[in-house]
């Protein structure tokens, strides 16, 4: 780790703080919770990390414990991932599924 | 140069999918397609990194490819086979796992340098910022997940063992927060002495106790009418974790994916906040919720379905006010059916006044009464709805309480400035309700002993079984 490589994440960490400010402004009430479940499941990024953690080999028929723990950070990962997009997907289908017939 | 050091420019792209994604969430019209190209950015990540891995010498399969799959299934199979009144508890229970695996994370990284002694630490800097990066990810990691999960059980109301319901407590006396503070520079002096002792174990184990108990002690004191604002903020917290987590590893998608869903999530927080009239603060350190409430003097008599459909009869325009109780009795279904009536008896009009903070999580009533099938274009939102009371025949509260308590208009007590609908404008209004206790905010609620209020005591879907029987009979 150099200092330019920290000063270039600090500087992604904060504009990336602001960005995310400004994305949100004036959300409707009806999408407060499909938006919260949906960046809940962006949140899941984590096994980006987690992958990485997991690259190890079996070595006798085991692995090593920090091996195991990426792997029990990718399986909570990806429930938070999948599970988080396919409810958001049902949540939304129901409130704007019935908005698009309407318009039809 | 070759094509392996180009490849991170699969989280570039991933990242902007994100921040779009992110940007169409926002919007009713765009909404499917922003949650699609977020799920897609989170493809382009994941290909990326294996990707990466492929080329940088092989990737070991086994546990990669095992993680995905038992973790895509069990996912998959939660998000289709719940029930949407159960939808908030699983979105915190999520919430939950996702900060749990950023301090997985974190801990996997920290633990390769106790497992293997002859692992050479990073030094100076590296070894700062490894160590702070670590202990950050898990404090806020840890927390979320213990703290979600107590939030899941406070939304459910409760939690069975052994066949014996057990109430989720609401404690939270004001030293509580004294403790807090104290606990969260406990973990900040530990992250401090874990730089000069990385290899300590002892430090690693009181930082993961210290944080989960964090998590416990800041969602303990508050009622269950403020845990959506609770599960927004730490949803805002397992983003920030995943952030710290990109440190760790030197990841700029982490960095950049766990930030924005940080900040938007904070952003979130606060519109919630400000549509139930209340500040950040007071949620987390005021729990006024469930603690002091008004005894009751007053009495009203309680009406029954019968009477009720009697009154119907005749009505030209109906609202119903569905309210946090629709959604503990899961009557959504029959209020549709009462509906139907209405409309194919009497050729009554009928809408629905949809307060933004009704029921256990904003939107939540909307979700609800699609689930049964009620047209979409009768849903309405409370500032549209509000001037269309006076000419409203009737108006039927269905477990709501709070969200019509004319007090909030005298801009005195706790729901002083919170927007209401106007539903004691109507010419009659019925509620449906338990009892005449009051709701969340703890104040008595006027419009129940109004001369042309007829209360209906009971649970929300025995009641409205009821007077759909007694308009049939009619």
């Amino acid at each position: 780790m150099t200092p330019e490589l920290l000063i270039g994440s600090v500087t992604l960490f904060i504009l990336s703080i602001f960005l995310g400010f400004e994305l949100i402004t004036k959300v409707p009430s009806m999408l407060h919770t499909p938006l919260m479940s949906g960046a809940n499941a962006i949140s899941g990024i984590s096994v980006v990390g987690a992958l990485y953690g997991a690259n190890v080999a079996f070595e006798g028929g085991s692995t090593s414990l920090s091996g195991l723990l990426a792997f029990l950070a990718i399986v909570l990962a990806m429930i938070n991932v999948i599970g988080g997009f396919a409810v958001t997907n049902r949540m939304l289908n129901m409130i704007a599924g019935k908005n698009k017939k309407k318009e039809d | 140069m070759e094509f392996g050091e180009w490849i991170s420019i699969g989280y570039l792209i991933s990242a902007c999918l994100f921040i779009l994604g992110l940007k169409k969430l926002g919007h009713p019209r765009t909404a499917p397609s922003g949650n699609k190209l977020g799920s897609m950015g989170m493809l382009v990540a994941v290909l990326t990194t294996v990707t990466d891995m492929y080329l940088e010498g092989g990737a070991e399969w086994t546990l990669i490819i095992s993680g995905i799959l038992v973790g895509s299934t069990i996912g998959y199979i939660m998000a289709v086979k719940v029930e949407m009144t159960g939808m908030p508890e699983l979105v915190a229970l999520f919430n939950g796992f996702g900060g749990a695996a950023s301090a997985l994370v974190a801990l996997s990284e920290s633990w390769k340098y106790i497992e293997n002694p002859e692992l050479s630490l990073p030094t100076g800097l590296g070894l700062e910022v490894l160590m702070i990066a670590a202990g950050l990810s898990a404090l806020v990691g840890w927390m979320t997940l213990t703290g979600s999960i107590l939030a899941m059980y406070k939304l459910k109301g409760g939690v069975e063992i052994f066949g014996k319901w057990f109430r989720t407590p609401t404690w939270g006396p004001s030293y509580l927060n004294y403790i807090k503070i104290l606990l969260i520079g406990l973990v900040i002096v530990l992250i401090y002495l874990s730089i000069s002792d990385p290899r300590n174990e002892d430090i690693l184990y009181s930082i993961i106790a210290v944080s989960s108990i964090l998590g416990i002690i800041l969602v303990l004191p508050i009622g269950g009418a403020d845990m959506p604002v609770v599960v927004s903020l730490l949803n805002s917290l397992s983003g920030i974790a995943a952030a710290f987590t990109g440190f760790i590893i030197g990841n700029s998608v982490l960095i950049v994916a766990g930030s924005l869903v940080g900040a938007s999530g904070l952003i979130l927080t606060f519109i919630m906040c400000k549509a139930m009239n209340r500040t950040l603060p007071d949620v987390l350190f005021k729990s006024f919720g469930g603690s002091e409430k008004v005894s009751l003097t007053r009495t009203k008599v309680g009406s029954d379905a019968e009477e009720v459909a009697m009154m119907v009869d005749g009505a030209q325009k109906v609202i119903i006010v569905p309210g946090y109780g629709m959604a503990v009795s899961q009557c959504q279904h029959q209020v549709k059916e009462f509906a139907d009536l209405l409309q194919d008896r009497f050729d009554t009009e009928v809408k629905y006044a949809i307060h933004p903070v009704a029921g256990r999580m904003p939107g939540h009533m909307n979700v609800l009464l699609a689930e049964a099938n009620i047209p979409y274009d009768q849903l309405i939102d409370m500032e549209d709805i509000n001037s269309e009371f006076p000419e409203c025949d009737m108006a039927v509260v269905i477990g709501a309480n709070d969200t019509c308590n004319p007090a909030a208009r005298t801009g005195e007590g706790p729901l002083a400035g919170m927007p209401i609908i106007d539903a004691d404008k109507a010419r009659t209004v019925v509620i449906i309700k338990r009892s005449l206790s009051v709701g969340y905010a703890g104040v008595d609620n006027d419009l129940f002993y109004e001369d042309k209020t007829m209360m209906l005591f009971g649970d929300g879907k025995k009641m409205m079984n009821e007077l759909n029987a007694a308009i049939k009979e009619l």
